[in-house]
């Protein structure tokens, strides 16, 4: 069964709110280090979220296919799809949070950049993926063949976003050493609402899933 | 065993594409056509630059085009049979193999093309020829694992370029790096890590290949 990871309870829903809500209201007031960029580096507790929320979605969706092969249950597979689901909402969102800091900072929406088109293949391969399920009517049929292939995509979307770094050089792109506008390297004020903000967006990604998972199931057990 | 299930498999494809001569003739028109259609549409000299970007567009469709038949060239029927008596991971290594010596062939081919229309623009050829078979090696085997993934759903055509398109940039961005090199200078120094990550994409993809196509594989 899935109980493993859809946690039961309230608790952990309740700690994603308060977290967000402390993120949202204290990321305002703690002073932020003076940078170029000036209080747009308050969108990093925002922005960033959204990749640690999707990185956490895909990577649960990955995990999940690798358990629906091993067993042929048709729950893995819900999780599997809705993580996938929740995934790309959070990878639309990023870069939309992403495309107007830029937009602000170096002046443009879009940059040739390792860190933006590792996302941006991200999503094509996700969005393949929704499209390759679409297109096949047997349930069992799109839950095994789909599973592969988000298994070999990816490992290879991380060899993608592993390497492509590594190809270009260099990036402008935060997180990344020798980035010229600022390593991430935040201050101790930052770092207080920085850790607990993840931590809140990756919750409220798996509670996302977790609603959305329950309103298939009621989808299923009204058909039958 | 698994050899001879493999060796047997690779025949059975070169014999019938030696008997369906259209299908193989299609994709060498497909090439040369496609090749011919960037060389009208350059008039003039290009850059090493456009010239290898160029080169490996071309090759990703023609590869695209040539391998997205691999498991839906023959009668449902006669894939069943084959299930009977082969291993499924005969099946995809004889596929990928066969689809390797597809991919050489039309590499080696466009490559001559180029050099007759586009003129040459490589320094290190060696270097080029070695990032064409590795390059092949790869195409081949990522493109055939999504041909059978893409066979499995309707819309095969457009669901093979969607499905390949982004999984694919990784291998092909570091040939174009390995190949910029060899359109730039006769050196070898500085190859060495592309290479490595062009070496170590192939196995991975081998790999998970092997892995997973069994599930592909039966109904």
């Amino acid at each position: 069964m899935t109980n493993r990871l859809l946690i039961k309870g309230l608790w952990w829903k309740a700690l994603a709110f308060l977290l967000l809500l402390y993120a949202v209201i204290y990321g305002f007031f703690i002073p932020v280090p003076d940078t170029m960029i000036g209080g747009s580096m308050r969108n990093v507790f925002y922005h960033v979220g959204m990749w640690f929320g999707m990185t956490a979605m895909l990577t649960t969706s990955f995990i999940f296919s690798i358990r629906y092969l091993r067993g042929f249950k048709e729950k893995e597979d819900l999780v599997a799809v809705e993580a996938a689901n929740v995934g790309v909402l959070f990878g639309i969102l990023g870069l939309i949070t992403g495309m107007i800091w830029a937009k602000n900072t170096w002046g443009a929406f879009w940059v040739r950049d390792p860190k933006l088109d590792g996302a941006a293949v991200g999503m094509f391969i996700y969005l393949a993926y929704m499209v390759l399920r679409g297109s096949i009517d047997d349930t069992h049929k799109r839950a095994k063949v789909a599973a592969v292939f988000n298994i070999f995509a990816f490992i290879l979307w991380i060899v993608f976003v592993m390497v492509l770094p590594r190809m270009s050089g260099s990036t402008i792109h935060p997180g990344q050493d020798g980035a010229p506008v600022m390593a991430l390297k935040l201050s101790s004020d930052t770092r207080i609402v920085f850790y607990p903000a993840m931590l809140g967006w990756i919750l409220l990604g798996f509670w996302i899933m977790n609603i959305r998972i329950r309103i298939r199931k009621i989808g299923i057990r009204h058909e039958a | 065993m698994l050899y001879r299930e493999v060796k047997t498999l690779i025949g059975k494809d070169v014999k019938l594409e030696l008997k369906q001569k259209y299908v193989i003739n299609g994709i060498l028109l497909y090439l040369l056509s496609t090749i011919f259609v960037a060389y009208l549409a350059f008039e003039e000299v290009i850059t090493p630059d456009t010239w290898n970007s160029l080169f490996w567009i071309i090759l990703l469709f023609v590869g695209v085009n040539g391998i997205s038949k691999s498991f839906v060239q023959e009668s449902p029927a006669r894939y069943i049979y084959y299930y009977t008596i082969a291993s499924p991971q005969a099946v995809i290594l004889s596929k990928i193999l066969y689809n390797l010596l597809l991919m050489a062939i039309l590499s080696l081919l466009s490559f001559g093309m180029f050099l007759l229309l586009m003129g040459n623009q490589v320094i290190n050829i060696e270097l080029f020829i070695l990032a064409l078979l590795l390059g092949s090696f790869g195409l081949s085997s990522i493109l055939t694992m999504v041909a059978a993934i893409a066979s499995r759903a309707s819309n095969n055509f457009s669901l093979m370029a969607v499905l390949s398109f982004p999984i694919i940039l990784p291998l092909l961005l570091t040939l174009m790096k390995i190949s910029s090199m060899a359109l730039s200078g006769p050196e070898w120094p500085g190859t060495g890590g592309p290479l490595v990550i062009l070496v170590t994409i192939n196995l991975a993809v081998i790999i998970l290949a092997y892995l997973l196509f069994p599930y592909l594989w039966r109904d």
